[in-house]
This record gives structure tokens, C-alpha cells and sequence, in this order.
């Protein structure tokens, strides 16, 4: 079978021939974990197929069967007609099956040219020819329009520079199927154009493209086909434009989509007792004369744009930043936040926004994770039995249930959601009265959203004081009784009760007049 | 007027990847150079200012220049090995040990065994490069850390000197007394040896190794980022195994060249050996944390050690501690710079 560029037949889905990759009845298990149930999968010569799905639904670990990271319980892959067992990403990439992923793999210390070429550098004899094998990386570099100094080193480059220079050394391995997976995240939007452009040229030479992505607006733009996993299982594949974005979602989270519409705040009632309360607080460079309640039982919303003082506020609460003037009252009496550890002994717990620098300790297992914020408040010499430990876990994992095979599973290898929960029960455990969230959602998927925000709420119910802080204006509109808008630095408003929708919040960050 | 329109829609419409290489070329120019340049400035700078101070003693004459590397070739060797294996992330701390276990297997073997000297030449340095291999697959294989492996071999090492003889036993043997004292002369009454000669020969080695091979550049890729270079299909655990045992073998070489110095072999030879040569290399340019380093800096950072040890013979009045302290100072120093440098090409990151 010789492969024609730009000989993609109109009637492409009829040909058989067109199949480049098959893969079926796909089973694969991890200890406690059925990752793939009888899952196909088939990619056409000249198609862009996205994987849809939340985290844990099986996409990653289809790709990483597909790309030999792991290997296949039952079921075949073929490739071209033949089939295949791929050994490693190497040896699929030999087959001509070559994948790029969201982190960067590529050597920061290396030069572009190296990036592409390293193990396979243009030799004369015994050593590395630098002229020819530059000369090669620029041409292909060329071929995306990318016009750059090949002999500096990386990281010298953006991101998108990088993912590009990524895509350039999987291709060049004649690759006929390249796999991106979640390509974007770290792009922004000329970049993400850029990529597009290079995506529809390859599949316009008859390549197949796999693309995972968590942006739906992306899948529809470039995809041609979707295919999409729920808990491993096959939910089916559809063509684009049969699939309006309203189905696909709800396919994606099956019936847990309905429990997003029950999600509903609880109510609030003027006698629950001021827990914290800010009296025209201060810091140095980061908020400007703050003054709010958070009262027992309460959810309170910060919406405002990005640096208008919403995690700030949250940072100066958990003694993160010290305020310069005001004073923070906790239960009636004055307090001084001076670090995290004064906040956590207050019964303040924070989890922060960006969870993967600041929260999860990936290399630690679900449990150790859980204990850490108990022990930091127990200080280090009153060890937590180990017994101890394990009750307290395997208690947080049913509760909030996170989807792990035990409490001994390291937390780098859940996926983003149960990632949260465990973050979030890390706090729960020191029995927190004060809860602050910030961006408690991000980067996870449908289902998992809304499971955090009925958690938010049942924990709101048990009494718990809780900041909600998110840019999500319809997550904010479903949990909080009261909103807090921040601008600039300070607090232009409160809204709260009837008044309560997004587009009196959306008002209210845009128009400043004190509401 | 058209022309200078077009040209304004062209570049509105480069691409973003375009825009920022632009962006970024002018200030980063290779940060990675920088510590090296320094170290290279700083033996100039540290030379002009001994001249100065000394020039009267006679510390700029040639001869004083050549001693440097006479006295340091042993040193200077082991340094090629050690620029592999810091680059590519790791530390061998067994090059002291490995080096006098040559000299202790040269002198003992000719001296006590009467066996054909450049046999036991020959033998000495495949032990070394087994000892490296062993300790390269200790790390590939069970995956324990370069630190904890070349522990292990640098006692097990240092031990075998003494299990051999607990003496210092003198080289006698004509041969390698030969080699030893063999020089080309050079004028003002100042020579180069066979180590010097070796030295230059490993160094090109090493450079030529690091640049022009894939081997090299495998190092490199592994120190950069060894998840990547193992996905990116590189042979990771030849290169690792490779490295050490190639460490291994500049440690042999040293012992030889330090037994060509000294005519003796001794258990106690070289003990503290591979901090010295850790410390140069670092000095030279090599990041600690693995990826950047020329074999070339190494030189340098040998150069700038052994210009210390002449500043503390040339005063003549100063304890030879001093020069710990000097180095110490050094290292310091450089390792603030790596720091820096690291530092601010993370933020440069972060702003794009």
C-alpha cells in the first residue's frame, strides 16, 4: 500500500483501505482497576479523530496501549491491514505510529536541531555531521513555517515553540499516525491557530491524527470524527457534525450530568455565627482595604478577574501574606496570621489554586498526602500511627469518593479530579472550620466539577465556613449565598440572595459601581 | 511607500513562534556558556594578577606555565572523566581510589612480581574500566544513586590498594622509569612530559567524544532530561553504563600518570583526590545539576586549581591549607553563578 499525499478519497469512510490503524475489542486491567472494557477504536487515513472523555474515562491508557507504554490484556491492533503488538513508544514509533504529549519531552540543554535528531544525527563516519543534520532540521522545521535559530538550545524557546519542535521530531520518523495528546494546554490562542494550521496540512498529506484535548471548542473546530470512552467502556464514534456539543458532553458524563443540574446552594440563615471576618484589611502590593464575613454554614463566592485580589484575599487569610493594616478576627478575637502553620492551628485549611506546584506531592502516595497538612499542624514530632493513617484515608476515599485502587497509590497517578479530592481531603482531616478554594475545579473534567461542588455544599451543610474562589461564574452562581466582587486589589461589592446570577456578577466585575 | 507596507502586513502577520525567537534572541545568548567564559576570564585575570605580584620571582616565565600542567596532568585526565559523568547528572566519587589502586597494581605487579611492565600498563586501566563498569551498572541496573555506588567502589577500591600491600612500594623498573622521566624540552629550561602528552591526547578525546558523537550527545540528552531521552529512543542505559566505565578508565590513566610523578605505588596515594577534581570541573563550567559542561572548562578549572597552588608556593609564606580555602571560596562562587543562571532562565521561561 503506497501512500499518496492529498489522495484522500471523498468517499473516505466507505474504503477499507483507508483504515490506518484498528484497534478492537481492546481489554486491559490494573490491579483494582478495569482501565479498558472490549474498546475500538479506528483512524482513517487523512482524518483528525478526537478521544473524548473525563479523566479516568480510559483515553490515556488507549493511547498508551496503542503507543506500546503498556501492553494489551486482549483484543488486536492493526496497523495498515497487519497487525501489530507495539513493545515500546520506540518500537511503535519505528512502526510509524509516533506520539507527542502534553509535557514537553524533549532536552532543555539541547539545541532544536539535537531535539530532532538526537540518536539519529547525520553522521560522516563515526562522528555527528552538524552542517547536514542543521540543514535537515531547518528544512523540516520549514515545512511548519517555522523559521528559527536551530543550533540554540531549547529552552531558549516558548512552550508552543517547543510543542511544535516536539510534533517536528515525531514526524520525521515517517509517521502515518500521530497521536497529540492534550497539545493545547499550554498554548494560547495564536499558538493554538498555528498548531491547527500544521494539523490540517498533515492530515491533507493522509496522515491520521488522534487528538485529546479538553477543550470542546477545539474538538469541534479541527476534528473530523470523535470517539468517545466513559469508564473504560466505548460509547461510540461519532461524525462531527451529527453531534452537537450539548450530546457530546452528556455523553461524556453519562448520567452524572443530571446531578450537575441538582447541584443547589444551601440556604443561608442570618443567625449562623461570623466564623472569620476581615476589617479593611491590607497588604503590601496584593489587596487594598478588604472588609468581609464568612459566616458557619455559608458558601461566599469571590468572583473577579485574574489578580483582582481573589487569592490574594484567600493568600493574606491563610497567612500566606501578612496584612499591612486591618485586622483579621477569628471567633470573635483579633488574630495575627503570620504563616500557613498559624492558619492551620486556627482551623483554617487552603487549597490552592494551582494544585499541581502547590498541592499534590506526586511521588507520595494517596495517603501520605492526605496526613501531611495533620502533621504539619501536629508539628513533626507527634507522629500520626500509621494504623491511624490508613483508618483516616480509607475513610476520606469512600467520602469523597476518589477513585483509587488503594491508599497506597501514588498521587501522580490519579487523574486531575481524584487529584483535587485528595488535596481537598488532605484539609478535611485536620478538621478544618475555615475552608478556602481557590479555582477548585480547574482542569477537571465535567463530572469531577460537579462532584467537588456537592462536596463544597454537603461540607457547607456540616457547618464549615467556605470561600469559594473561581472564574467560573456559573459555579460560583450554583454554590454561593453571597458574592464577593473583586477589583483591582479591593472589594467593589457584595451580592447576594435573590440578586444572585451571572450576569449581575459579570456587571458587577465590569462596572465598579458598589453594588 | 508600498514596499514599507508590505513589509509592515508581513511581519503583523509572522507567527507567533517567529515573533518570539526574535524576542528572545539578543539577551540569552547561550547562558549555558557563561559559567565556562567565566572560569576561562577568571584563570587570565587570576595569571595577570600572579604576574604583577610575582612577576619578579619569575612567575610568568614559561616555566612556571608548563609546571602547570606537569603537576596536574593526573588531575587533568581524571576531569575528562568526571565532565561525563557530572553532565550526564551523576558523581563518581571513586576516582581517588580507582587511581591509586593503579598505582598500587603498577608498582606492585613490576616491583614484587617482576611481570612485564606495559602488560600491567595495559592491565591497570581495564581494571579501572571494569571497576566503572561495575559501578555503571549498580546504577543502571538496581537503580542505586550514582553517590551511593561510587561510595562502594571507592571503598572497595581503596581497600584492594591495602589488601595488596599496606607499603608504599618505589617503581624501579627501567621502562616505566623511562616513560616517566621522558620530556621534550622546551626553552628557558622548561619541558613537557608523556602526561602532559596524554593529558591533551584524553582531552581532545573528550571533546571530540562530547561534540562529534552520538554517544556525546547521548550524555547530554540523559542530563538534560532522562525521562525524555528515554522516550526519545536513546540507549540510556549504554550511555550511563558507558560513562562510568569511561570515568573509570581516566581514573586508571590518572593513576598511571600519578605513578610516573611519583615512581610509587601507595594505598594512601590521591586520598581526597576526587573532591579536587569534583571541584574543578565545576569550577570549569559543569552544572552539578547535569545537562551543561565542556570537557574544555574542565580544563580551565583544572588551571585555575593549579594556579591557586602556585600562588601559595610563590608567596611562600602562607600555609598550603590555604589553598582548600581558595577553592572553597571558588566554589562558592561558581555555584552562586549556576544559580543564578539556572534562576533566571526559569523565569525567562516563565514570562513567555
Amino acid at each position: 500500500m503506497v501512500m499518496e499525499p492529498g489522495s484522500q478519497s471523498p468517499k473516505e469512510d466507505i474504503l477499507k483501505e483507508d483504515i490506518l490503524l484498528e484497534a478492537s475489542g481492546i481489554e486491559k486491567r490494573f490491579p483494582g482497576v478495569h482501565a479498558l472494557k472490549k474498546v475500538n477504536f479506528t483512524l482513517r487515513r487523512g482524518e483528525v479523530h478526537s478521544l473524548m472523555g473525563e479523566n479516568g474515562a480510559g483515553k490515556s491508557t488507549l493511547i498508551k496501549c496503542l503507543t506500546g507504554v503498556y501492553g494489551i490484556d486482549e483484543g488486536a491492533i492493526r496497523f495498515r491491514g497487519r497487525d501489530i503488538r507495539p513493545e515500546s513508544p520506540q518500537h511503535a514509533m519505528r512502526l510509524g505510529i509516533s506520539s507527542v504529549y502534553q509535557e514537553v519531552n524533549l532536552c532543555p540543554n539541547l539545541s532544536v536541531a539535537e531535539n530532532i535528531f538526537v540518536g539519529r544525527e547525520l553522521t560522516k563516519g563515526p562522528f555527528i555531521d552538524w552542517k547536514r543534520t542543521e540543514e535537515r532540521a531547518r528544512n523540516i522545521l520549514a515545512r511548519f513555517d517555522m523559521r528559527i535559530d536551530v543550533r540554540r538550545s531549547l529552552d531558549s524557546y516558548s512552550i508552543a515553540v517547543q510543542q511544535m519542535i516536539a510534533i517536528a521530531r515525531a514526524l520525521d520518523v515517517s509517521a502515518q499516525v500521530l497521536i497529540l495528546d492534550e497539545p493545547t494546554s499550554s498554548l494560547d490562542k495564536v499558538e493554538v491557530a498555528k498548531l491547527f494550521d500544521v494539523i490540517r496540512r498533515l492530515k491533507n498529506q493522509g496522515m491520521g491524527i488522534v487528538f485529546i484535548t479538553h477543550f470542546l471548542d477545539q474538538v469541534y473546530e479541527i476534528s473530523d470524527k470523535i470517539t468517545i470512552l466513559r469508564n473504560g467502556e466505548l460509547v461510540g464514534e461519532y461524525r462531527m457534525e451529527e453531534l452537537p456539543k450539548i450530546a457530546l458532553v452528556t455523553k461524556m458524563v453519562g448520567k452524572d450530568y443530571d446531578e450537575l443540574a441538582q447541584v443547589s446552594r444551601v440556604e443561608a440563615r442570618e443567625d449562623n455565627k461570623v466564623v472569620i471576618a476581615l476589617d479593611r484589611v491590607s497588604a503590601h502590593r496584593s489587596i487594598e482595604n478588604v472588609s468581609l464575613e464568612l459566616r458557619k454554614s455559608e458558601v461566599v463566592g469571590f468572583a473577579g478577574l485574574l489578580g483582582s485580589g481573589r487569592t490574594e484575599t484567600a493568600n493574606v487569610v491563610f497567612g500566606l501574606e501578612q496584612n499591612s493594616a486591618g485586622t483579621i478576627v477569628l471567633r470573635g478575637t483579633a488574630v495575627k496570621l503570620a504563616s500557613p502553620v498559624d492558619a492551620i492551628r486556627c482551623r483554617i485549611a487552603f487549597c490552592p489554586e494551582d494544585r499541581k506546584r502547590d498541592g499534590v506531592i506526586g511521588d507520595l502516595s494517596v495517603r501520605e498526602n492526605i496526613v501531611l497538612a495533620l502533621q504539619a499542624r501536629q508539628g513533626i514530632f507527634k507522629y500520626v500511627k500509621r494504623k491511624q493513617q490508613y483508618e483516616m484515608a480509607d475513610r476520606y476515599i469512600e467520602l469523597l469518593g476518589i477513585a483509587t485502587p488503594d491508599a497506597d497509590k501514588k498521587l501522580g497517578e490519579l487523574s486531575g479530579g481524584n487529584q483535587q479530592k485528595v488535596i481537598l481531603a488532605r484539609w478535611l482531616a485536620t478538621e478544618p472550620e475555615v475552608l478556602l478554594l481557590d479555582e477548585p475545579t480547574r482542569g477537571i473534567d465535567v463530572g469531577a466539577k460537579a462532584e467537588i461542588m456537592k462536596l463544597t455544599l454537603d461540607l457547607c451543610r456540616e457547618g464549615m465556613a467556605i470561600a469559594f474562589i473561581s472564574s467560573e461564574l456559573d459555579e460560583i452562581v450554583r454554590v454561593s449565598n453571597k458574592v464577593v466582587i473583586m477589583r483591582d486589589r479591593t472589594k467593589t461589592g457584595e451580592l447576594d440572595g435573590k440578586e444572585l446570577d451571572q450576569d449581575a456578577i459579570l456587571k458587577a466585575i465590569a462596572g465598579g459601581e458598589a453594588v | 511607500m508600498n514596499n514599507s507596507m508590505n513589509n509592515s502586513v508581513n511581519s503583523g502577520m509572522t507567527d507567533g513562534a517567529d515573533k518570539i525567537a526574535e524576542r528572545k534572541r539578543g539577551f540569552s545568548i547561550d547562558l549555558k556558556y557563561i559559567p565556562a567564559i567565566a572560569a576561562i576570564l577568571l584563570f587570565f585575570v587570576a595569571y595577570g594578577i600572579g604576574g604583577l605580584l610575582y612577576g619578579d620571582r619569575g612567575f610568568l616565565r614559561l616555566r612556571t606555565f608548563t609546571s602547570i600542567f606537569t603537576d596536574n596532568a593526573y588531575l587533568g585526565v581524571s576531569a575528562v572523566g568526571m565532565t561525563l559523568v557530572i553532565v550526564s547528572g551523576g558523581i563518581d566519587l571513586s576516582v581517588g581510589s580507582v587511581a591509586a589502586l593503579s598505582t598500587m597494581l603498577i608498582a606492585y605487579c613490576t616491583e614484587e612480581l617482576g611481570m612485564n611492565s606495559s602488560l600491567i600498563l595495559c592491565a591497570a586501566l581495564a581494571v579501572g574500566s571494569f571497576l566503572g563498569f561495575l559501578m555503571g551498572v549498580l546504577i543502571e541496573k538496581l537503580s542505586v544513586p550514582p553517590f551511593i555506588s561510587t561510595l562502594i567502589g571507592m571503598f572497595l577500591a581503596r581497600g584492594l590498594c591495602f589488601i595488596i600491600s599496606i607499603q608504599s612500594i618505589t617503581i624501579n623498573d627501567t621502562f616505566l622509569r623511562a616513560l616517566g622521566k621522558w620530556k621534550i624540552k622546551l626553552p628557558q629550561n622548561s619541558y613537557i612530559n608523556l602526561s602532559v602528552i596524554l593529558f591533551a591526547v584524553m582531552l581532545v578525546v573528550g571533546v571530540v567524544v562530547m561534540r562529534y558523537t552520538r554517544f556525546g550527545r547521548g550524555v547530554y540528552a540523559f542530563g538534560g532530561n532522562r525521562q525524555s531521552a528515554k522516550l526519545m529512543g536513546l540507549p540510556t542505559a549504554r550511555i550511563q553504563i558507558g560513562i562510568y566505565t569511561f570515568s573509570g578508565f581516566c581514573s586508571a590513566l590518572s593513576g598511571v600518570l600519578f605513578a610516573f610523578y611519583t615512581f610509587s605505588g601507595y594505598g594512601r596515594h590521591l586520598y581526597g583526590m576526587e573532591m579536587d577534581v569534583i571541584s574543578s570541573v565545576v569550577i570549569g563550567g559543569t552544572l552539578l545539576s547535569g545537562g551543561v559542561g565542556y570537557p574544555l572548562g574542565s580544563l580551565f578549572g583544572i588551571m585555575i586549581y593549579s594556579i591557586i597552588l602556585k600562588f601559595i608556593s610563590f608567596n611562600g609564606t602562607l600555609s598550603s591549607w590555604w589553598t582548600k580555602i581558595a577553592v572553597g571560596v571558588l566554589l562558592l562562587f561558581f555555584i552562586v553563578m549556576q544559580r543564578f543562571i539556572v534562576y533566571v532562565a526559569g523565569r525567562k521561561r516563565g514570562r513567555t
